[in-house]
């Protein structure tokens, strides 16, 4: 345990970078993914095939490829340039990197909940005389919600480990100080390891706790 | 895989002749405004030369195929092949443990599937990679220190979807089972799996199409695998990121959804399976994300 107590306050900053990349990708996963959804469900063909043609190339390319894109293609050769300071704008362009990939799994189980909502529900919702962004907004999507927050809790655990990816634009992540220890501290790779696995867990396991109440406290009773 | 068999065209009135004039300049405009898009994109990528003729064509060249992209995809279809038998056997050996009656083996069982669930892969593989000197005295190679890690990830994933198909029958299968005399391992073996089997392959397939896109990670410790070919190999020499990638991107894409196709071919209802069969996939799939990342 040597290594970790007297490494403390880098292994915190550490998995605080971890903090920061899983909150930011995931309000904007979150935001992005709405979008999708109500762009694959649209009256508009057009939109309907922009969201599903995005979706199936962002859910089948590997992260990794995704994240190097976006280091190498978006920010190197597109020049875009979200600040001055190198590690702030690696920061920004993980977050990118991540919220386009897990934005597609959201829009996915987003569309699965709305698939449990009641055809009568929308149609009611039309005899009112509601438009199709009332009707989405107001009946579908709220209830779609309610169906799906325990597989968007299994997303956000899985874009909370996905972050550890973020070492291929060069945020100095949980993962990376983790193979700095084991380089530095040899003998105590097992506790080193157990440590930073520890930190995951801790990470993770309130979320899926908090998860799996909101889901039963929320459930639509049908 | 675009549009779907739902359809939701219950979310919106069949638009009338105004409606159906005002969807059409809705579309044009939104047709416009992406079209804007991909064409800052092209002039952006463009000013950077990486539509250049010169940058696409070696993509063609067949000593390119044979020096990156095919050694490439062999390296990841062997982590992606080793890591789906192991995994697999993996998830067997560990769903049956934890749906056993002795708790001395259900509950280490289950210590084990937790905890290399919540662990991210890269942190496995990095464990295997950089600490396998101290445990075993001897470096392993990449490739064995990736599969550890997709065998270790994927295969407690694994086991949680057999537990849940093996648990998603009904109770009589295991009652019938024991009523005409088999023994446990028996009615595990020879009523139970089998039949959990059919139910989850959608499931196991979806995570096998997960274990291929992890196999990417092989790259952060330097094993030869297609990413790294495209963007460490071939974009290194032709300074062609933009087009390498996109390749890459295209080559996964095409895999992953012919594996998605054979998820899809396999729960689809099928007139042969006995009673009650049917039911099964599709209430798994109510309560199960459609697929989750890795």
């Amino acid at each position: 345990m040597d290594a970790l107590l007297l490494e403390w306050d880098t292994v915190v900053a550490a998995f605080w970078m971890t903090v920061r990349l899983t909150a930011v990708s995931a309000l904007g996963s979150l935001v992005l993914g709405t979008l999708l959804t109500a762009m694959r469900v649209a009256p508009l063909a057009t939109l309907r095939r922009t969201a599903g043609v995005y979706v199936a190339v962002a859910r089948n390319t590997p992260l990794t490829l995704v994240l190097l894109f976006t280091g190498l293609g978006v920010g190197a050769n597109l020049g875009v340039e979200l600040s001055s300071d190198i590690a702030t704008n690696n920061f920004w362009l993980a977050c990118i990197g991540l919220t386009a990939y897990t934005s597609a799994f959201v829009c996915e189980a987003l569309r699965a909940g709305i698939n449990t909502v009641p055809v009568g529900q929308a149609e009611a919702a039309r005899s009112l005389g509601l438009g199709f962004l009332q009707t989405l907004g107001l009946i579908t999507l709220p209830q779609a919600f309610r169906a799906v927050i325990a597989p968007l809790g299994g997303i956000l655990i899985a874009l909370t480990k996905n972050t550890t990816i973020a070492l291929v634009v060069g945020v100095s992540e949980a993962s990376v100080r983790m193979r700095e220890m084991i380089e530095t501290y040899g003998d105590q790779v097992m506790q080193i390891f157990l440590g930073f696995a520890a930190g995951f867990v801790l990470l993770c396991l309130p979320m899926g706790l908090l998860f799996g109440w909101l889901s039963r406290r929320l459930a639509v009773a049908r | 895989m675009i549009g779907g068999p739902v359809s939701y065209a219950n979310l919106y009135e069949t638009p009338g002749p105004r409606g159906a004039r005002r969807n059409r300049v809705l579309a044009g405009v939104i047709a416009l405004v992406l079209l804007g898009l991909a064409y800052v994109t092209y002039v952006r990528f463009d000013a950077k030369e990486q539509w250049a003729a010169g940058k696409w064509t070696p993509l063609l060249r067949p000593e390119v195929w044979t020096t990156f992209i095919l050694p490439g995809l062999a390296g990841t279809l062997a982590a992606a092949v080793a890591g789906v038998v192991l995994a697999g056997l993996f998830g067997l050996v560990f769903a049956t443990a934890r749906l056993s009656d002795h708790r001395w083996i259900r509950w280490p069982a289950s210590a084990v599937v937790e905890f290399f669930r919540a662990v991210p892969l890269l942190l496995l593989i990095f464990f295997a990679f950089f600490g396998s000197y101290v445990f075993t005295g001897a470096n392993i190679s990449a490739f064995t220190a990736v599969v550890f890690g997709l065998t270790f990830y994927n295969g407690s994933v694994i086991a949680e979807i057999i537990r849940a198909g093996v648990l998603s029958l009904p109770r009589g299968q295991a009652e019938a089972a024991h009523a005409i005399g088999l023994r446990k391992g028996q009615v595990m073996r020879l009523v139970l799996l089998p039949q959990a089997f059919r139910a989850m392959m959608p499931a196991v397939i979806s995570q096998f199409v997960v274990l291929l896109k992890d196999s990417a990670l092989g790259l952060i410790v330097g094993y030869d695998e297609l990413v790294d070919r495209g963007l460490n190999g071939i974009a290194a020499n032709f300074s062609n990121v933009i087009p390498a990638a996109i390749l890459i991107a295209a080559i996964f894409i095409g895999i992953n959804l012919s594996l998605d196709r054979l998820a899809h071919w396999l729960s689809r209802p099928s007139g042969d399976r006995p009673r009650g069969r049917a039911a099964w996939p599709r209430t798994y799939r109510a309560t199960t994300p459609p697929s989750s990342p890795p």
